[in-house]
């Protein structure tokens, strides 16, 4: 018998959750002196209220649903990919060295080009972590984590001493053909006559990124790989006794959400500055797992999630702007949101769940 | 490559090493108790802002450390409300503390000192200064010896002594006293301990304190020994680099004392020579910054030497009723 109803663990423990986190933010800005509702204010009017903060706003929510994303697909095996941030790097360096190398005359040819290219650098850099974790059971937290650092100085000295420019003072590629700029939602939108969101990065990534929560939904829920995924992710004894292999399962679910989190980098890299440059990733691949923990692993719920932390990182940056609280309280929301929704589950589960008990004891009585 | 130029390297990875061995040894002690810390880096981040913060404000260097020492037992002790209270997952709870040390730095140093997230300079007794070690001048005069005492083993400051002394120190508490060998059993078979009566819950809090001591002194050395004053994100990577060294060192803390030397040499190395001309290859600065984490990932590999994690490192122990 479940202890709760399946509506309070999908919907109200990560509500309170969230609430806790926010509560606990918005103490925050008062210690530092400025007033919590002021703040609300100027995100929601930064992010949420005009075409232009849309624009802003859903351009990172396509970067966290592709990071948020390989996360929960991982996180349905019982990995913790912590990698996502290199894994995005080096679908960055995928996608400059497709667009720089073969030239490609318009970009509904070069697009799935640099998908393959970003999904495939990504999972490339997932496969080493993957393996040793299946076969040497190497802990994949400890050494996804060293990919990262491994990556940045890859990514560093290849910026650095292969694909700048000559001439060029800063680390960063040269800028890719004009005929592989994708398209911002804003001429499409300009296209069939609305005015919407001009000069916004949000780019046609954002329709792939919502077409990728609806393959992972398929692939988890409704496929056996998927069903495999989840087997060996409840019980490995379990999925051996049914003749699921381990090895192969940790080595696919480690490449789909490699390969997911390196397609983040058509939007950012593609889609937004045009070019490789060194910081690109910008922790985006960090804030996958606080979307996947608050989406509860869930590709609609990692929808949500991603939306939610668009909406704080581009509200974030009109704070910085308009007030004295700097960016970084985004990253003090992030980590509340993490300890909430991830570490401190339990300390909102077991009341709700004596709560429940309590109640349905009282209704048989 | 003169004696004088070893000497020197040597000194600077002395002087790097301090920060990776005390955040490597309070690693050991979390992990060796059953609990994954991956906020070694938050947790030295944090101690480093208000260890510079407090010695700004009071000009002393102590009571800096101090602060820095409450700085991480504040995350610390989040660590172990989130993995020991309430059973929540360990590294989850580490990445948070990550992150919430990187942002309220940051956030509180805007608000305090204005300057975007550093503190002003520290200057005389708000840093903790070099010591000269008794009779350094006089045997510096000695050929070979004397230099290596007078310019690697004098000329720093307490807390790098204090590293070093932490040393020999664990190893004593963890081989040689009750409490380390009921440390290391609760990190390798709780039930057992607490069938012998023994709480599983205060041995881990204990564990978790000791390492939020050694954060704190790491952090304040950073900060006010290091550097003169807290730069945001100053940590800049090394408290993963202590975790690397932990997995090298095989959860030892004579290894912690070898890979540490061998990280603050590698980092010694890298800042002298941005480009190390070996005569074939040149080697580039950031293969030199890479090496530690490729090692472990070799080490963790187990191709050389296996690293075995203690076994109910991770696992919330759940007292059964």
């Amino acid at each position: 018998m479940d202890k709760m109803p399946k509506w309070a663990d999908v919907i109200l423990t990560p509500l309170i959750s969230l609430v806790l986190a926010m509560a606990i933010s918005a103490l925050v800005i008062l210690a530092i002196g400025e007033s919590p509702a002021a703040a609300l204010k100027t995100m929601v009017d930064g992010a949420l209220g005009s075409s232009y903060g849309w624009g802003f706003t859903l351009y990172y929510t396509t970067n966290f649903i592709f990071t948020g994303l390989a996360v929960a697909v991982a996180y349905h095996a019982r990995l913790f990919n912590i990698g996502g941030e290199g894994q995005a790097m080096m679908g960055g360096l995928g996608v400059a060295l497709v667009l720089l190398s073969v030239p490609l005359p318009h970009w509904l040819l070069a697009l799935p080009a640099a998908m393959i290219g970003a999904a495939l650098f990504g999972a490339a850099w997932a496969l080493i972590p993957a393996w040793l974790q299946a076969k040497r059971g190497s802990h994949i937290v400890i050494t996804t984590i060293m990919f990262n650092f491994i990556a940045a100085a890859l990514l560093n000295y290849v910026l650095v001493n292969i694909l700048r420019p000559v001439g060029s003072m800063d680390p960063a590629s040269a800028r890719f053909p004009e005929s592989t700029y994708l398209p911002a939602l804003t001429d499409i939108a300009a296209a069939i006559g609305i005015q919407w969101g001009k000069n916004t990065p949000v780019n046609i990534t954002f329709l792939i990124a919502i077409l990728a929560c609806l393959l992972v939904w398929l692939l988890i829920w409704r496929t056996r790989l998927g069903y495999e995924i989840r087997a060996l992710g409840r019980s490995e004894p379990g999925a051996l006794y049914a003749g699921i292999s381990p090895v192969r399962i940790i080595v696919i679910a480690m490449l789909i959400s490699g390969g997911l989190a390196g397609l983040m980098a058509i939007n950012n890299v593609m889609g937004e500055s045009e070019r490789l440059v060194l910081n690109a990733v910008e922790g985006a691949g960090f804030i996958g797992i606080a979307v996947a923990l608050m989406g509860r692993n869930h590709p609609f719920g990692v929808f949500l999630a991603a939306l939610l932390f668009g909406f704080l990182y581009q509200g974030g940056g009109e704070l910085a702007l308009w007030t004295s609280i700097p960016r970084e309280l985004i990253v003090v929301i992030q980590a509340l949101v993490i300890l909430f929704t991830g570490a401190l589950d339990n300390m909102v589960r077991m009341p709700l769940e004596r709560m429940f008990l309590a109640l349905r004891k009282r209704r048989a009585a | 490559m003169d004696f004088n130029t070893v000497l020197q390297i040597l000194d600077s990875a002395v002087r790097l090493m301090t920060p990776l061995l005390l955040a490597c040894l309070a690693g050991l002690y979390s992990e060796r108790s059953g609990v994954f810390d991956i906020g070694l880096e938050g947790k030295m981040l944090m101690a480093a802002f208000t260890a510079a913060s407090v010695a700004y404000a009071t000009g002393s260097a102590w009571l800096g450390l101090l602060a820095g020492i409450g700085g991480s037992m504040a995350m610390s002790l989040i660590h172990g409300l989130a993995s020991i209270t309430f059973m929540g997952n360990q590294l989850i709870s580490g990445v948070a503390i990550n992150f919430l040390a990187s942002g309220m730095t940051v956030l509180l140093g805007q608000k305090i000192f204005g300057l975007g997230g550093r503190t002003p300079s520290l200057q005389g007794a708000a840093r903790f200064q070099e010591i000269t070690l008794p009779l350094a001048d006089t045997l510096g005069q000695v050929p070979v010896i004397g230099p290596i005492y007078a310019q690697l083993i004098s000329g720093h400051s307490i807390l790098v002594y204090v590293a070093f002394l932490a040393v020999p120190l664990t190893w004593w508490v963890l081989f040689r006293t009750r409490f380390g060998l009921r440390l290391r059993a609760v990190g390798e078979n709780p039930a057992s301990v607490d069938t012998a009566g023994v709480s599983v819950t205060r041995l881990r809090y204990a564990a978790i304190g000791i390492c939020g001591v050694l954060t704190g002194i790491a952090g304040a050395y950073l900060a006010t020994s290091l550097s003169a004053g807290f730069v945001k994100e100053m940590t800049a990577g090394r408290g993963f680099i202590a975790l690397a060294a932990l997995i090298f060192a095989k959860w030892r803390p004579w290894g912690a004392l070898g890979a540490t030397f061998l990280f603050g040499l590698l980092e010694a190395i890298a800042n002298r020579y941005p480009n190390l001309d070996l005569g074939i290859v040149t080697v580039p600065s950031m293969f030199m910054n890479a090496l530690p984490y490729i090692l472990t990932v070799i080490i963790l590999a187990g191709f050389v030497g296996r690293a075995i994690p203690p076994r109910a490192g991770g696992e919330p122990y759940v007292k059964e009723r």
